[in-house]
């Protein structure tokens, strides 16, 4: 019984345990299935309900987008001759965050590729100008034997690359330097003129941008807009495949009024001096050439200039970087004569008949003389002669009987004191004053003897190069103003179409045609035997008009004598000459400085005349003996 | 005659498992075909993988479980010593020491001890069977307990984890009381922030990870975001098979292996994911099923412990891929590429099959 009932007990126990097992197991099943239907909800949660967001996700993983950069525009000359383009070539380049230690690495490329000293300089500056570039060039232009040496050894240079990229090059060098500028690098400043322009995204592949010059001016036409490629890319970042892209356009084309052969004449002509020319052709306001010299040779600059190059032409006296054509103001001395004649006639100030007698200075009364460049006096002076012979006194009595404020009115009108609006950036305005000028400037009222010296481009008068070449081209042009222009059309990449730019004259200076041929015929006679240029105009087979200049670089005391052999060479007086011809129906107009080249007539006016002689007969100027070639020279 | 010893040879098989079995090994080849890149080498390796693997099971359903029984402590006790040896002359790969090299071979012992934990204690609970008291439950935690910090000394956290849970499944199914169940699980929260300190950094930063992936997206949450990635890609229905974008880029790391689910997902969406919960469900449901029916409390709690751990491999494996529990590296059972895993696994649901048909032989 015992025993039964301990048996019992025990089975019961075993049925009991086994229940309880049994419990347990389905216990468990229950919490399995619990555990999987969770599970099914999570991922029911990710794979539908953030299925958008995720699939966003995959394709941003896989997809990137590289930007094409586009061809920039061409620049040619009025003929067609090419005066900027692009070629491709090879770089190497590096990319920081990739490669390990910059020094070793450069280094050890350096025994595979020709790498100088000049080439680390320009990679530690473009590094440092923190770029927001992936990679920089530690070389330019590699040439295939180099990229088939490094090809060959890539592997142990972890994120140096070699790549194609077009270059902009300048194949006439230094010659029109400062009319294209050169492109550069984008730095941080560029950058932040382009967000400013709304235009940064277009840059997204771009490394150069327009620093100065049409090449600056013209940015927007020239850099095209940039095509875009969706790349399919694995996880390491190579390329598998393009799934769309968008071509590049390329950038526009300028055509330019400027003609490169007469630029390249003008140069040679004016070989080492220092100055500026501007021709225009008036009916137009078209540049035909621009020079100031020294100019630079920009290929220097397209992919960062080294330091080297850019101390040798930063700290040079000369400042070959400085347009002088634009930016350097001189007074315009007696080429502001004709301006003045024309004044007087236009406002009846002066008959063509009336003369003065020229004691060789004009007094107001007082103790003080403004003396004619003529010792003794030129005898009686009429209009014409006055300009024929560059006659002082007769201005200096003019100005006084004008004032200031006639003066003032009518010049300006040939747009001294303002800028020309040429399409360069970096003019500036130069200075023809007047009463208010000088109270705002100097907080003093105008004395009566502050206009004598205007009348003959002396005093506050401050002229640009610029600003004389189109004063003069309005002259020749009988008054009608062009805004003086570089680029006469811009070609569409794409459809070839022309747009061209500023066709319409944009304003008049009302003169009677008397008094233009007045002063032309006085400007005519300039050139001939009796007139301050007679040696330049000497046996031209066309009349011209021009009237020289010189320009004060010191002052001379009340008493002193300026004598030429003994001022120092860079205190000597600056050159000047304005002409147009021929004079009947002036195809050209010039104006000439030559930075302490004395007096106009010796060193300015026969460039003038070569430059004009090229462009009116085709006739090749005769290669200078040396600089500033001595002629004889009748005095200003 | 075919029939006949096709007949012999199925003798011990047990149909329903085999054919679910079947369907995941086929879903893990094509699957492999594009995680591989569509690599014939990869495939043709894991089907070489899986004739070892299936003989192993073939042969695991033809030992008796009687046999089964008698070796368990060898077993156990050779895991031990070997666990052993790892701790003093074993191989550091990655900063740990798993790999013991026997000079024809390296093994790795915990592997070992993922079947022999749950068999030693089966053994054990069946032995002492009539009397069984609180002492003995206490010894069966301490039998676990040894292999389980030998293998956390490696370091290797997720088998030691997974070890114990299998040792945890044989002694909650031999009926250790409510009250101590309760008891360890409030040790075992209470014991986190201890086990926190005790953990390497690595360990820490996948805990952390899991929390909020995108502190490091090309560090450690690297695989949590790709992964997620893919799986919320792949939608409904999936970008179709050897379209998913993740995988083929090689977005997704390690996707042949741990986070092979992760490409499943993406190319056949949330309805493949179900059919795929499907087939491991009717795994483990027959798991449970043969648990259930067997007919001694060893064949009971080993069966039970076999399937409960089949289910806890699916279940860390596919709460890690879609973002829910730490990444782990642990393998989806007959799914993931690799021989290692699949023999074990296959070799577990040998018994299973042992168990079920020799049962069946002794009734009949």
């Amino acid at each position: 019984m015992a025993l039964g009932g301990a048996r019992r007990a025990e089975l019961r126990d075993h049925q009991k345990e086994l229940q309880n097992f049994q419990l347990r197991l389905g216990l468990m099943a229950t919490a399995i299935l619990i555990v999987f239907g969770a599970l099914l909800l999570r991922l029911f949660y990710v794979q539908v309900i953030q299925h958008d967001y995720y699939h966003t996700l995959a394709e941003n993983n896989r997809i990137s987008i590289v930007p094409i950069v586009p061809n920039r525009g061409l620049i040619l000359d009025r003929n067609s001759a090419v005066l900027a383009h692009n070629y491709a070539a090879y770089t190497l380049e590096i990319t920081p965050s990739k490669a390990g230690k910059l020094d070793t690495l450069i280094n050890e490329l350096a025994t595979v590729v020709d790498i100088q000293p000049r080439d680390r300089k320009r990679f530690r500056k473009l590094l440092d100008e923190g770029h927001d570039f992936a990679s920089a060039p530690i070389r330019t232009r590699l040439s295939d034997q180099e990229v088939a040496r490094f090809a060959a050894s890539k592997y142990r240079f972890p994120g140096v690359d070699i790549r194609a990229r077009l270059f902009r090059h300048y194949p006439n060098g230094e010659v029109a330097s400062h009319v294209l500028g050169y492109i550069g690098r984008i730095n941080k400043r560029d950058l932040a003129k382009l967000k400013e322009l709304g235009v940064a995204p277009n840059y997204a592949g771009s490394d150069f941008i327009g620093k100065v010059g049409l090449e600056g001016r013209y940015e927007q036409e020239l850099h095209g807009t940039t095509g875009f490629e969706e790349v399919e890319t694995d996880a390491g970042g190579r390329a598998v495949r393009t799934l769309r892209s968008t071509l590049p356009i390329s950038g526009n084309n300028l055509l330019l009024s400027l003609d490169a052969r007469l630029q390249n004449v003008a140069e040679q002509v004016f070989g080492e001096r220092r100055g500026a020319l501007i021709a225009i052709e008036p009916s137009t306001g078209g540049v035909l050439a621009l020079v100031s010299k020294p100019g630079f040779d920009p290929n220097l600059f397209v992919d960062g200039i080294d330091t080297q190059n850019w101390d040798l032409l930063n700290n040079s006296p000369d400042h070959p970087l400085n347009n002088r054509a634009l930016q350097g103001v001189y007074p315009p001395g007696s080429t502001f004569k004709p301006f003045m004649a024309l004044a007087a006639l236009e406002l009846g100030e002066r008959t063509p008949g009336y003369s003065i007698g020229d004691p060789g200075y004009f007094t107001l009364g007082g103790s003080h003389r403004w003396r004619d460049w003529k010792l003794g006096g030129h005898g009686v002076v009429d209009l014409h002669k006055s300009i024929v012979v560059s006659c002082d006194t007769y201005y200096y009595g003019l100005a006084h009987d004008m004032g200031i404020e006639n003066i003032h009115a009518f010049i300006g009108q040939f747009g001294f004191g303002q800028r020309t609006g040429v399409d360069i950036d970096g003019e500036v305005g130069g200075l023809l004053p007047s009463e208010a000028w000088k109270m705002k400037r100097f907080k003093q009222k105008w004395y009566p003897g502050d206009t004598i010296s205007v009348g003959i481009g002396q005093g506050y008068n401050l002229a640009t190069p610029m600003q004389l070449a189109h004063a003069t081209s309005v002259l020749a042009n009988r008054g009608v103003i062009f805004r003086p222009h570089i680029v006469r059309q811009v070609q569409n990449s794409q459809s070839g179409a022309l747009t061209t730019i500023e066709p319409a004259p944009v304003g008049k200076v009302e003169l009677k045609e008397d008094s233009v041929v007045r002063v032309t015929e006085a400007m005519v006679d300039v050139m001939k035997p009796g007139g301050t240029a007679a040696v330049a105009g000497l046996g031209a087979e066309y009349r011209i008009a021009g009237k020289t200049g010189t320009a004060q670089v010191i002052g001379i005391k009340q008493n002193e004598k300026y004598d030429e052999r003994r001022v120092h060479e860079r205190h000597r007086d600056h050159a000047l000459f304005i002409a147009y011809a021929p004079a009947e129906a002036p195809t050209i107009a010039v104006a000439v400085l030559v930075e302490n080249g004395g007096h106009g007539s010796s060193s300015a006016a026969p460039v003038a005349r070569k430059i004009m002689d090229f462009y009116l007969l085709g006739k090749e100027p005769q290669v200078e003996k040396a600089q500033g070639a001595q002629e004889e020279a009748v005095n200003d | 005659m075919i029939d006949r010893i096709l007949v012999y040879l199925g003798r011990h098989v047990d149909s329903y498992l085999l054919a679910a079995i079947g369907a995941l090994l086929v879903v893990g080849l094509i699957t492999l075909y594009s995680a591989s890149g569509e690599s014939f080498a990869r495939v043709g390796n894991q089907v070489a993988n899986i004739g070892v693997a299936l003989l192993v099971m073939w042969l695991a359903a033809n030992v008796s479980p009687h046999y089964i029984q008698r070796l368990a402590m060898p077993v156990y006790v050779i895991g031990l010593v070997l666990l052993l040896a790892v701790m003093f002359f074993g191989e550091i790969t990655n900063g740990a020491q798993r790999w013991l090299d026997l000079g024809i071979t390296r093994i790795q012992p915990s592997e070992l001890m993922k079947i022999g934990v749950p068999l030693a204690l089966a053994w054990y609970f069946d032995r002492y069977e009539a009397i069984l008291k609180l002492r003995d439950f206490v010894i069966a935690g301490i039998m676990m307990a040894v292999p389980v910090l030998l293998i956390a000394e490696q370091p290797d956290l997720g088998t030691s984890l997974l070890v114990a849970a299998a040792g945890f499944f044989v002694i909650f199914l031999a009926g250790l009381s409510w009250k101590i169940v309760t008891g360890i699980v409030l040790t075992a929260l209470g014991c986190l922030p201890v086990l926190w300190s005790l953990m390497h950094d690595y360990q820490r930063q996948r805990v952390l990870t899991l929390l909020d992936p995108s502190q490091d997206p090309l560090g450690a949450g690297y695989h949590t975001i790709q992964a997620a990635i893919a799986l919320g890609s792949g939608g409904l229905f999936g970008k179709g098979w050897l379209n998913g974008t993740q995988a083929h880029l090689d977005f997704l790391p390690e996707r042949t292996t741990d986070f092979i689910f992760a490409v499943f997902s993406e190319e056949f969406g949330l309805f493949g994911n179900i059919v795929l919960v499907t087939l491991f469900l009717f795994v483990i449901g027959r798991g449970l099923f043969i648990s259930f029916n067997a007919s001694t409390l060893f064949t009971r709690l080993l069966a039970g412990a076999i399937t409960l751990t089949f289910f806890t491999y699916v279940i860390v494996n596919m709460g890690m891929v879609s973002g829910v529990l730490p990444v782990v590296g642990v393998p989806l059972p007959l799914v993931s590429y690799g021989g290692t895993s699949l023999v074990s696994i296959l070799f577990g649901l040998g018994i299973l099959m042992s168990i079920q048909t020799h049962k069946r032989l002794v009734q009949s």
